[in-house]
C-alpha cells in the first residue's frame, strides 16, 4: 500500500489531484526568477575572483574589490542566493502537489518569505563588500543579519511544515522528508554556529561565544552540514520530485529511499572534523570525523542509485530530452563527488589535499555538477509549467547549455586536481641535500596556468547560464523556436513505447 | 515491497508529521553533541603552556582588520605536525595558541603561506612594503594590494568595549587592561613613549611606529597583529610529551 502511494506520489501532478486545488504559483515564479538572476550573479562573481587569482591586478587596489571581500560574495551568491531560491521554488512547488494542498499561510506568506530572504541576500552581500563579517566561511553575515535570517527561516519552516501537516494525501512523500530534514537541520546549524555577543547594539561587530579549537569544531560542524543539508538533503528533495516527474517513472526503490534517508542524515552530522585533520583538534574527534565520512559514502551512493535507476525503462529519453539529461548528469556528479569526499577525508590523503586547490575542485564538482545541474533541470521543468506554456522555447538551446556547462566543469575540476595535487607534492618535496625543494611562492607561480584554465571553465559555465536565461525569457514570452526536434530514431522506436 | 509485516513499519512515520520531525531532530543531533560537548569538558583538549596571553588592544584591532579583509580565505594559521610544514613554518600549532581567537583563524586554504608563526619572521618595514604592494617584494605573489590601508586612521574609540565584550565570552582581560585599552593601543605605536605598563600587561608585544604615519593607522594595527602571531609560547621549555592533548 505504501509503495502504491509512493508510486502515485512520484507521478503526482496528474489531473486527478487538481479537482479542487488551485496551487499557489505567484511566489514560486518570483523564486524562479530570483534563482536565475542570482545564479548568473554568483557564477560571474566566481569567474571574476578566479581571474583575480590568475591576474592579481584585477583586485583593482580598492578595498571593496579585493579577493578577500569578494570571495564571500561569490560563495553566498551561489549557495544561499541561487541555491536558496531554487530550494524555495522547488520545495514550495512540489510540496503542494505531493500533499495535494495549497501553501499553508498562502501566497502572501510565500511572497513575504521571498522578499525577506532576497533582501537578506542583498544586505549580506553589501555588508561583505563594506567589510562587515564574522570571519567564518559560509557564515559571514554579522549578528543582526543572522537574526533577520532566523526569522525568515522560521516563517519558511512554518509554511512548509504547515503544508505537510494539512496535506490531503495520507503519506508524506519522500521528497518532503528530505526537505523537512533540510529545513530543520539548517535552522539548528544556523543558530548553533552564530551564537555571538555584539560589541554594541548599534554596531555590526560581534565576537563568537566560543573560541579556538571549540570554535573550529562548531564552524565545521556547521560548514560541512551546510553542504550536507543545504546542498545535499535539500537538493535530494528536488531529485526525488523532479527526476521521477520528468522521466515519468516511479522512484526506483522505496526501501532504498528509507534506508538512505535515515543513514544520510545520521552520518552527515559527524563528518565535520575531516576539515580539521592534523590540526589542534584532538585526535579522537578527527578519527570520528574520518570514520563517519567514509561511511557516508554508502548512503550517498544509495541516493545516487535511487535517482539514476529511476530511469529504468526510460533511458532512451536521455537522447531526446536534454532537461532530463541535466537531471541525470547531476546525479552522476553527485555520485562522483560523494566518492571523492570520503576519499579526501582519509587522513593520509587529506595530508596531501588539505589547503590545496584539490578541495576547491571537489567542492565545485559537487556545486556545479550536482547542485547547479539539478537546479537547471528543475528550472527548465518549472518555467513552462509556471508560465503556462506548452513547451520550452528551445530544446536545442538546453542541449547547448548542457554541453557548454559540462565542458566548463570538466576544465574546472581537472585543472584543480592537477594544481592541487601538484602544489601538495611541491610543498613536501625535498632535494638531495635534505632541504625543502620549493619556496612557497614557487608553488604559487606553478599554479598560474591552472588558474587560467579554471577561469576559462568558469567563463563557459557562465556562458551556458546566459543561454539558459535567453531560453527561459523566450519561453516565458510564449515563443517557440523553429528547430529540428529531438526524436527517437525509428529503429529504436520500440524502446520508449511504453 | 508492501510493508505489511507485523511490528515496526516505516508507514507510521510517513503518516505522522510530528513523529517524523522528532525523529529527524534526534537523528541529526547525536553526532554534533558527541563531537562538540567533550571539547568543553575534556581538560587535555587545550595544552597547558605558558605565554599565551590575550591580544593587546592594537593587536586585537589588527585581528579585526585581518577578519574584515577576509585574509583567512587564503592564509591558514594552523601548522600541521609534518616534517615539511615544521621546517617551513615552525613548531606545529597548539590548541592553546588560538584559545583567545573569537573565532578561530585556522583557515582552510593556502593560496598564500601559513601565518601561524609569521611573527618576527620579517621586519615591520617588510610587512608594510608587502601589504602596500606584495609584488614589490615578492614578484610572483598574487595577493591583493592594500596601499589604502597605510594611511587610513584606525577607528579605536570603542576599543575598551571590544575588550569588555571579549571578557564576557571568556577572554581573561583584567579591569586594568580594559581601563587602559585606549592608552595601551596608542602606546604600542609610540616606541619613544612610556611602554612599561603596556609590556607588563602584554609581554612580547611589538612596539613600533610600524607605518611611520603620525596617527595610528589600520596598517599599524594589522602589522602589530602579524608580528605577534606564533611568538607567545617558548617551545624550548617543553618536551613533546608535555604538549600531548
Amino acid at each position: 500500500m505504501t509503495s502504491a502511494t509512493l508510486t502515485s506520489g512520484a507521478t503526482l501532478g496528474s489531473q486527478r489531484v487538481s479537482e479542487d486545488v488551485r496551487y499557489h504559483e505567484d511566489a514560486i515564479r518570483l523564486f524562479v526568477i530570483a534563482a536565475v538572476f542570482w545564479g548568473v550573479v554568483g557564477f560571474l562573481a566566481g569567474t571574476f575572483i578566479a581571474l583575480q587569482l590568475a591576474f592579481p591586478a584585477l583586485n583593482l587596489g580598492l578595498e571593496w574589490t579585493s579577493f578577500g571581500r569578494l570571495r564571500p560574495v561569490h560563495t553566498s551568491a551561489v549557495i544561499f542566493a541561487f541555491g536558496g531560491n531554487v530550494l524555495f521554488a522547488t520545495s514550495l512547488y512540489s510540496v503542494q502537489r505531493t500533499c495535494r494542498q495549497y501553501l499553508f499561510g498562502g501566497e502572501g506568506l510565500a511572497k513575504f518569505i521571498f522578499w525577506n530572504y532576497n533582501v537578506f541576500i542583498v544586505l549580506a552581500a553589501l555588508s561583505y563588500v563594506l567589510g562587515f563579517t564574522q570571519g567564518k566561511e559560509y557564515a559571514e553575515p554579522e549578528w543582526i543579519l543572522d537574526l533577520y535570517l532566523t526569522v525568515t527561516w522560521v516563517l519558511y519552516a512554518v509554511q512548509f511544515i504547515g503544508t505537510v501537516m494539512t496535506r490531503r494525501e495520507s503519506h508524506i512523500y519522500v521528497a518532503n522528508w528530505f526537505f523537512m530534514a533540510f529545513i530543520l537541520t539548517v535552522a539548528i546549524l544556523h543558530i548553533g554556529n552564530n551564537i555571538n555577543v555584539p560589541v554594541s547594539l548599534f554596531g555590526m561587530k560581534s565576537y563568537t561565544f566560543v573560541s579556538g579549537v571549540q570554535s573550529a569544531m562548531v564552524q565545521w560542524w556547521y560548514g560541512h552540514n551546510a553542504v550536507g543539508f543545504f546542498l545535499t538533503a535539500g537538493f535530494l528533495g528536488i531529485m526525488y520530485y523532479f527526476v521521477p516527474k520528468r522521466a515519468e517513472r516511479p522512484v526506483y526503490s522505496y526501501r532504498l529511499s528509507i534506508v538512505h534517508f535515515w543513514t544520510l542524515i545520521f552520518l552527515y552530522i559527524w563528518a565535520g572534523p575531516h576539515h580539521l585533520h592534523y590540526t589542534s583538534l584532538p585526535d579522537w574527534a578527527q578519527t570520528l570525523g574520518m570514520t563517519f565520512s567514509v561511511m557516508l559514502w554508502m548512503p550517498s551512493w544509495g541516493g545516487m542509485i535511487n535517482g539514476i535507476m529511476t530511469l529504468s525503462g526510460a533511458w532512451d529519453k536521455l537522447r531526446t530530452d536534454p532537461v532530463l539529461r541535466f537531471l541525470v548528469t547531476s546525479v552522476a556528479f553527485y555520485g562522483m563527488s560523494t566518492f571523492e569526499g570520503p576519499l579526501m577525508s582519509v587522513k593520509p590523503v587529506n595530508a596531501l589535499s588539505h589547503y590545496t586547490d584539490w578541495t576547491v575542485g571537489h567542492v565545485h564538482s559537487g556545486a556545479l555538477g550536482w547542485v547547479a545541474f539539478v537546479s537547471f533541470g528543475a528550472i527548465y521543468y518549472l518555467v513552462p509549467v509556471l508560465w503556462k506554456r506548452s513547451q520550452l522555447y528551445s530544446m536545442r538551446l538546453v542541449s547547448y547549455h548542457f554541453w557548454t556547462a559540462t565542458i566548463g566543469i570538466v576544465l574546472y575540476i581537472t585543472a584543480m586536481w592537477v594544481s592541487g595535487i601538484m602544489q601538495g607534492l611541491m610543498w613536501r618535496a625535498y632535494d638531495n641535500l635534505g632541504f625543502l625543494q620549493y619556496s612557497f611562492v614557487e608553488t604559487v607561480a606553478a599554479m598560474h596556468p591552472f588558474y587560467v584554465i579554471r577561469a576559462m571553465g568558469g567563463v563557459l559555465f557562465v556562458t551556458g547560464a546566459l543561454i539558459m536565461v535567453y531560453n527561459l525569457w523566450r519561453t516565458a514570452k510564449g515563443d517557440v523556436r523553429i528547430e529540428k526536434p529531438y526524436v527517437t530514431t525509428p529503429h529504436k522506436a520500440t524502446v520508449g513505447a511504453a | 515491497m508492501a510493508q505489511d509485516k507485523k511490528g515496526f513499519s516505516h508507514d507510521l512515520i510517513e503518516r505522522n508529521t510530528l513523529l517524523l520531525i522528532v525523529l529527524v531532530l534526534i537523528t541529526v543531533s547525536i553526532g554534533g553533541l558527541v563531537q562538540i560537548v567533550p571539547l568543553f569538558t575534556i581538560e587535555s583538549t587545550i595544552e597547558k603552556v605558558e605565554g599565551v596571553r590575550p591580544y593587546s588592544p592594537l593587536e586585537l584591532a589588527g585581528q579585526n582588520i585581518y577578519l574584515r579583509e577576509g585574509c583567512y580565505n587564503c592564509h591558514s594559521q594552523q601548522i600541521r605536525p609534518f616534517r615539511d610544514e615544521v621546517e617551513r613554518y615552525g613548531h606545529y600549532s597548539l590548541a592553546a595558541e588560538s584559545m583567545y581567537d573569537h573565532p578561530f583563524q585556522w583557515g582552510s586554504k593556502r593560496t598564500g603561506p601559513d601565518l601561524a608563526r609569521v611573527g618576527g619572521k620579517y621586519s615591520n618595514a617588510w610587512q608594510v612594503a608587502h601589504l602596500v604592494n606584495p609584488r614589490a617584494v615578492v614578484p610572483e605573489s598574487i595577493m591583493p594590494t592594500y596601499g589604502w590601508m597605510k594611511e587610513r586612521p584606525l577607528s579605536y574609540g570603542d576599543i575598551g568595549d571590544h575588550l569588555k565584550t571579549l571578557k564576557i565570552v571568556g577572554v581573561p582581560y583584567t579591569d586594568e587592561q580594559i581601563a587602559n585599552a585606549k592608552a595601551d593601543l596608542e602606546a604600542q605605536k609610540n616606541p619613544d613613549g612610556d611602554t612599561a605598563g603596556l609590556m607588563k600587561r602584554y609581554p612580547k608585544a611589538v612596539v613600533a611606529n610600524f607605518t611611520g604615519e603620525k596617527t595610528v593607522t589600520e596598517m599599524d594595527a594589522l602589522v602589530a597583529y602579524l608580528q605577534v602571531l606564533g611568538t607567545m609560547v617558548d617551545f624550548t621549555k617543553y618536551q613533546s610529551k608535555q604538549l600531548q592533548q
